[in-house]
């Protein structure tokens, strides 16, 4: 058994800081699993040295039997893996048809893309309405939203997703997650990176605790919810 | 704004039946340097890749179809594209020096700084290219080795030159590298993340951007007659050719046109006349004046302005 994603004993780090040290994780096909943990414990860094931003020091991750560590980001994102940062990173002076075009990928072709491009402007029917305008002056939540569709631009096996609710209105978070539950409903594995953790744990299969760069915890939703280390320190119960 | 263009274009054609051999030099200047802005543009506009250094372009792609001319008396027709090559080939180390080692911003302008300098001192001191003293090209008049009598064939050559930079941008415009090369000028890091070869894609465009500009170089050379290291590969030349965008409108297509109906005549003109008077100089005095103007009230560069002018306009 190959496997979908398989995160090994990576080690990520910045110059002498060491971010990631050995963490482990896993994502089947078609499943949501959220990776928590609080400010600084590793998360966007694991998620960045998986999408090939960053260089991994030691431990492997493999896509699909294929051994993903070494290779950029313009290699990682057609093999099926497309990454929404965070803080939605947008191109603010492109409009909303510009700023879906680049999550394309170079590989796809015209037809391939006005197809994505149909099916992220029926999740997201804002985003049509808006094509033409700049990015940069739609609201958050919209911005969200042209983030999440220009990571489905590239038709991604496996989306990930970096604090998609950060500063967002709750009525807007509950939209978001409702379509990323709905983006699963097609098939779609997600790895998701959130502070909101009793949001996250509930739209998700699975969760990994990150906690100083180490998985510390993992499990299924349910065992996670249950958790009184979780309830402590995440949930505030 | 399509039929405006198409006026113009028209006028520019009939033009040199009307003009004095003076003001055919004056627009024989605006459209070199408009093309030799539109070179630049496409990686310091669209992509947002500063370089100080394009002279090195137009030295290499001058020297070499000269020096093939005078040694081979291999035609400049067929050089212009050799030195074209050669031009590019400068462009790719120095892109990949640059690029590999994520160079950007000041770093990036330094290193092409530096690379131009590197040339001009090489070929100063290369006896076959003439040392410091340079190239002198003898008239003969002959068309199959780029020298005309008359200077309305310059004229309609810097004008083609002009038209086919501007065709060729517009292409790039169109295609996904364009889209590519603005996506990593807003930001590398997310055009990055997106999967965007980043490194392939600013490669591309200094590779394009210099053998454009190394094509420049063999007109730079025939119509001057001659070539010295130090005007050739020289950091003026360098400032002159990123002048013409920047006024004009950087990574806009018009903006390098429009740079230089504002500036080539401004800087010709104010040369010879201020000059006549015996306050040579003066005209640098003008063209300051004129640069700060344009960062104070538009810093985007005048394109931008007028094409918001326009749609006003239409709209109302």
């Amino acid at each position: 058994m190959s496997g979908f994603l398989k995160v090994d004993g990576i080690e990520v780090g910045y110059g002498d800081i060491t971010a990631v040290r050995g963490a482990s994780l896993e994502v089947r096909p078609g499943e949501i699993v959220a990776l928590i943990g609080s400010n600084g414990a590793g998360k966007t860094t694991t998620l960045r040295a998986i999408s090939g931003l960053l260089p991994v020091r030691r431990g492997r991750i493999e896509f699909e039997g294929e051994r993903l560590t070494g290779l950029p980001p313009s290699k990682v994102v057609p093999r099926g893996i497309a990454h929404v940062p965070e803080g939605r990173q947008l191109f603010p002076s492109m409009t909303v048809l510009e700023n879906l075009e680049l999550g394309a990928g170079a590989g796809a072709g015209k037809a391939q893309r006005t197809e994505s491009m149909e099916w992220v402007f029926q999740l997201f029917p804002r985003l049509r309405e808006r094509q033409g305008q700049l990015a940069g002056t739609l609201s958050g939540g919209e911005q969200q939203m042209l983030a999440i569709g220009r990571g489905l631009m590239a038709r991604p096996k496996l989306l990930m997703l970096d604090e998609p609710s950060l500063g967002l209105a709750p009525v807007m978070v509950r939209a978001i997650f409702d379509n990323l539950m709905e983006i699963n409903r097609k098939g779609m594995a997600i790895l998701l990176v959130e502070q909101n953790v009793l949001r996250a744990l509930q739209l998700s299969h699975r969760g990994y605790v990150l906690e100083n760069g180490q998985v510390v915890l993992e499990g299924p939703r349910e065992t996670l919810l249950a958790n009184g280390h979780i309830k402590q320190a995440y949930l505030g119960r | 704004m399509k039929w405006l263009l198409g006026i113009a274009l028209l006028i520019l054609l009939v033009l040199p039946n009307f003009l004095g051999s003076y003001l055919l030099t004056v627009f024989i200047f605006i459209f070199f340097y408009a093309y030799l802005g539109q070179a630049w543009n496409l990686l310091g506009g669209y992509g947002g890749q500063i370089s100080l250094g394009h002279a090195a372009f137009v030295g290499v792609g001058a020297y070499t179809s000269t020096y093939l001319a005078m040694t081979y008396r291999l035609s400049p027709w067929i050089g212009m594209f050799i030195g074209g090559a050669a031009a590019a080939l400068l462009g790719a180390v120095i892109g990949y020096l640059g690029f590999r080692f994520g160079l950007r911003g000041f770093y990036f302008i330094l290193l092409t700084v530096a690379f131009a300098e590197i040339c001009r001192l090489i070929v100063a001191h290369l006896e076959a290219l003439g040392g410091a003293l340079g190239l002198f090209i003898t008239f003969t008049g002959d068309p199959w080795q780029f020298q005309f009598s008359d200077n309305r064939y310059y004229y309609y050559i810097a004008l083609g030159l002009m038209l086919a930079s501007m065709g060729i941008v517009a292409a790039v415009e169109r295609t996904r590298m364009g889209t590519y090369l603005t996506a990593v000028r807003e930001d590398e890091d997310a055009s990055e993340a997106l999967g965007v070869n980043t490194f392939g894609t600013k490669l591309a465009a200094i590779v394009l951007s210099a053998f454009l500009t190394g094509v420049g170089g063999t007109f730079y050379a025939n119509y001057l007659f001659s070539l010295q290291p130090n005007t050739a590969f020289g950091i003026p030349l360098s400032v002159e050719i990123i002048l013409r965008p920047i006024v004009g409108g950087s990574g806009t297509l018009m903006g390098p046109i429009l740079g230089s109906f504002i500036l080539s005549p401004l800087a010709e003109l104010s040369r010879s006349y201020l000059a006549r008077g015996g306050l040579s100089g003066v005209h640098l005095i003008v063209y300051g004046s004129l640069l700060i103007a344009v960062v104070l009230f538009f810093p985007r560069g005048a394109y931008p302005y007028l094409r918001d002018l326009f749609r006003k306009r239409g709209a109302a």
